[in-house]
């Protein structure tokens, strides 16, 4: 159940890791589909918090390659829909995410994403 | 009225590894509901519930604000969250959970743009190394083990509070008595010129519990 969206909130916080530490990069995947509510609305309202190329990239890793590079000043039905099927959509069920700068590695255990740091870990 | 949330789907075994909601949570709903109104009429798009246990308090919100917000939990202990997930389903509010600790793994992509915080902390006084144990184990004796007056765990997160609220956010803080509320509302307006309120209060048998409300000053 880590979809992109919240994949698209979340950095790497290990201590003393503090640039060049988001996204994290998804391996060993094992991804899900399940249909979920089309809320245009919440879509408009959301966009301005996504950082976009970071979703981009994240959703073409994924196979998916719907997301136009820029994000378009337009938002007709066509681009919202693939927006949503990316954002809310798209499951991660197992797997990990590795931070790009440190190398941390956060495993997702039945779908939810184990952000806890040991002790020593921390900043 | 908004309804409470449904938990029929969690069992006694559930509840002997999980926060089972109490008259903390229920003195938290009743100041969310009090809000109601300001809460939806302030347009919020982020919700972040800290320690949500069972997922009654975040499930209670998304009656209240509906499908246009994220609402997102952390909790420290793995099978709160996979509570909170089922309790928002059961509820059909759609709650994006994370195992981790207070606020720490968004700090860097939200600073400023969490429009709500709500954290029924474990606000027990203990001593230091009970606090600091249950931290570690991840289980239910982190639900109440509070260290030092009962707010070890609170005033960690108290110090990064002003980061994260977008420009008119607010957020809702369950104390004790013991924690010092009039300190709790004093330091964070010296510290963080955050501006805080009791909005409820209430004896519960040897408890005296309050909720907080914090905002910028306008
Ligand atoms: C008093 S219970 C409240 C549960 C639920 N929100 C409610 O109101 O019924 C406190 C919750 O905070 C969680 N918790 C304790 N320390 C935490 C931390 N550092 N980060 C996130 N959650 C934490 C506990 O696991 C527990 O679920
Ligand atoms: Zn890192």
């Amino acid at each position: 159940m880590v979809r992109l969206i919240t994949h698209n909130l979340l950095a790497c916080h290990a201590k003393d890791c503090n640039t060049n530490n988001f996204p994290l990069a998804f391996k060993d995947v094992q991804l899900e589909i399940r249909e979920a509510e089309f809320n245009p609305e919440f879509l408009r309202g959301f966009l301005p918090k996504l950082e976009w190329t970071a979703l981009v990239d994240t959703a073409k890793q994924l196979g998916d390659t719907s997301l136009p590079v820029e994000q378009p000043e337009m938002l007709d039905d066509e681009f919202l829909k693939n927006l949503h099927h990316v954002l809310l959509e798209i499951h991660v069920e197992e797997g990990s995410m590795t931070c790009p700068n440190c190398g941390h590695v956060y495993p997702i255990l039945n779908g939810i994403p184990n952000m806890l740091l040991a002790e020593h870990e921390i900043g | 009225m908004i309804p409470t949330p449904d938990l029929s789907h969690l069992s006694r075994d559930d509840y002997d590894q999980v926060y089972e909601p109490a008259e903390d949570t229920f003195l938290l709903l009743d100041a969310l509901e009090e809000d109601a109104e300001s809460l939806k009429r302030s347009k919020p798009t982020i919700c972040l519930e800290i320690g949500s246990g069972s997922g009654c308090v975040t499930s209670f919100i998304g009656n209240i604000l509906g499908p246009s917000v994220l609402y997102i939990c952390t909790d420290i202990n793995p099978h709160a969250c996979q509570c909170s997930r089922w309790t928002g389903k059961q509820n059909k509010v759609d709650i994006h959970v994370v195992n981790g600790s207070l606020a720490t793994p968004f700090k860097h992509r939200l600073a400023r743009k969490i429009d709500i915080i709500v954290f029924n902390p474990p606000y027990v006084p203990t001593s230091e190394e009970e606090a600091s144990g249950a931290q570690s184990s991840q289980d239910i004796d982190g639900a109440w083990a509070g260290g030092r007056d009962g707010m070890q765990i609170t005033n960690t997160l108290l110090n990064c509070i002003e980061k994260l609220l977008s420009p008119c956010g607010r957020f809702y803080l369950v104390a004790l008595k013991q924690n010092d509320v009039p300190g709790i509302i004093r330091r964070m307006h010296e510290a963080y010129c955050l501006k805080g309120e009791v909005v409820h209060q209430r004896r519960a048998g040897r408890e005296h519990l309050f909720v907080i409300r914090f905002a910028r000053e306008q």
